[in-house]
């Protein structure tokens, strides 16, 4: 077993070496352009990219002219909301979303609202999901577009994107889904879960960084982007830019590998996540998981040890690479919107970890792990005020603190 | 974020981690922060009544290392001082002993807030004992 352990799999991943094979002759000899149309070159290139959007569309159940290739999910994020946002404009101005999503999209319809956008942000219930109830009475007649993640990068839970396809489409609404952590993970269908518009990303499934893509449905209905970026109209004319053929390649090869994995590979991490969860719960006294385990991908674990700030942890576990929600671990020093916004509370948003699992991660380096956060937990709650205040039986909650 | 070796060797190795007995006259309890803010420090110190000096001092803290490391060091600096000596500990000290990243400011602020809650709550009991003699005679 090698040192430091990487268990920070949501964040990103390495590149499969497959992946890294597929993609290399087309960093030298197979070079050309995908939209030279007269010589050999280009239609080498056309034709791997061509692959490569069978293999994505494979993965997703979308047909190959549904792919629209982008530098990566923030893009394809961007691209969904801005372009239906003007597309749609003479339709409505409303837009509906979620307070977990990515910062990709709540900036941008942050921006969108400056120029007149409405938007609605949807709260989560204590198990990270939204209220479907709510969704149904937050649909307007203005409404063009409801966005909602397909499992959360923070705590991997998992929306009901189905029924949020069949509310949607009843009432004439398109719905876009950044599944950038859910592609590859677990069966996403755009299909079966009535998705327009969804973004992925290569850089979380074992392919490169810098490219992704966004699907955009062509029947029933058939959904229309404006463009965000002006040039030579490739992708159909919803995004400019030369193809980043090697990347392309690479994403498509990430996403076939993913394909044929999934049911194996997808036991393998759940068996993982749930060995580490029960080690942790076995030995430490109040630790909590923060969002659903019903609804949740199988390699994401993000789980608050109450009375141990997160940065003091992470320091402890310095061999391990994960992340933390709180506070101090951030540029903002404010802790994680995600765990706040399921209104546990900020102390234990500042004491929670996120372990993601993945692809290379072996049993031996969860067991590592285990032991490793267990000892760090106990000697932390050796120093903790709050774990002697607790043990006491003082209610923290009752207590008078002096906020600084 | 890289700690300076100081920081952690108080984070590896805090000195006088512990708890002493609140309601002993001779030991004064300071706790500052809160666990929504993600900094709690409890700090305690034993005065020799008949010198002034401390000769105990205690902490917990809940917080990142940097937290952990100023009140660790608090602590070290606190023993032997007397009250008054205490009080002159200032959190820009600790900044400069640990040399502690702007964004960890607040830590050394909290260590040196703890430390005067520390002394304040000895004194309070000391004034309120002498009155107490006081209004036996």
């Amino acid at each position: 077993m090698k040192l430091p352990i990487y268990m920070d799999y949501h964040a990103t991943t390495p590149m499969d070496p497959r992946v890294f094979e597929a993609m290399k002759p087309y960093f030298t000899e197979v070079f050309g352009n995908a939209a030279s149309r007269n010589h050999s070159f280009g239609w080498q290139a056309e034709e791997a990219v061509e692959k490569s959007r069978k293999q994505i569309a494979e993965l997703i159940g979308a047909n190959t002219k549904e792919v629209v290739f982008t530098s990566g999910a923030t893009e394809s994020n961007n691209l969904a909301l801005k372009g239906v946002a003007e597309m749609y404009a003479e339709k409505g101005n409303h837009i509906i979303t979620a307070a977990t999503e990515h910062k990709a999209i709540l900036d941008t319809c942050k921006r969108l609202e400056k120029s007149g956008v409405r938007v609605t942000y949807l709260p989560v219930q204590a198990n990270g999901l939204i209220d479907l109830e709510m969704l149904k009475e937050a649909i307007t007649d203005k409404t063009i577009l409801i966005s909602i993640m397909y499992a959360n990068n923070e705590i991997g839970v998992i929306q009901p994107m189905a029924e949020i396809g069949k509310i949607a489409k009843a009432k004439g609404v398109l719905v876009h889904s950044d599944a950038t952590q859910a592609v590859g993970k677990v069966p996403v269908n755009v299909l079966k879960d009535n998705i327009d518009l969804m973004s992925l990303s290569g850089h979380k499934i074992y392919g490169p960084k810098g490219v992704g893509a966004l699907y955009v449905r062509r029947k029933n209905p058939r959904v229309q982007i404006t463009a965000q970026m002006d040039g030579g109209g490739h992708e159909r004319g919803m995004r400019s830019g030369t193809l980043n053929v090697p990347g392309i390649v690479g994403l498509g090869e990430a996403c076939g590998i993913c394909n044929a994995e999934m049911p194996a590979e997808s036991k393998r991490m759940a068996f993982l996540r749930d060995k580490l969860r029960g080690k942790l719960e076995a030995e430490l006294d109040e630790v909590y998981i923060n969002g659903t385990m019903e609804h949740r991908l199988p390699n994401n674990l993000n789980i608050s040890f109450a009375y141990v700030e997160g940065e003091s942890l992470l320091m402890g576990i310095n061999d391990i690479a994960v992340s933390s929600g709180s506070a101090c671990t951030s540029a903002t020093l404010e802790p994680s919107y995600v765990l706040k916004a399921l209104g546990a509370g900020d102390d234990l948003a500042h004491s929670s970890i996120r372990f993601g699992l993945g692809r290379f991660n072996t049993e031996e380096e969860v067991d590592y792990v285990a032991a490793k956060v267990i000892d760090v937990v106990k000697k932390l709650r050796e120093l903790s005020p709050l774990y002697e205040m607790a043990k006491e039986g003082i209610d923290l909650t009752k207590v008078q603190w002096t906020a600084h | 974020m890289a700690y300076s070796n100081k920081v952690l060797d108080h984070y590896n190795n805090p000195r006088n981690v512990g708890s002493m007995d609140r309601n002993d006259p001779n030991v004064g309890t300071g706790m500052v922060g809160a666990p929504e803010c993600g900094d709690v420090m409890k700090l305690q110190v034993k005065v020799n009544p008949e010198t002034g000096v401390i000769e105990d001092a205690k902490f917990k803290t809940f917080g990142c290392g940097s937290a952990i490391a100023s009140s660790s060091l608090a602590t070290e600096w606190l023993r032997g001082k007397t009250v008054d000596e205490a009080l002159e500990i200032k959190n820009t000290d600790i900044v400069n002993e640990l040399s502690l990243p702007p964004v960890k400011i607040h830590c050394s602020v909290l260590a040196e807030d703890a430390i005067k809650a520390a002394i304040s709550d000895y004194k309070h009991k000391t004034v309120t004992k002498t009155e107490a003699v006081a209004s036996a005679k």
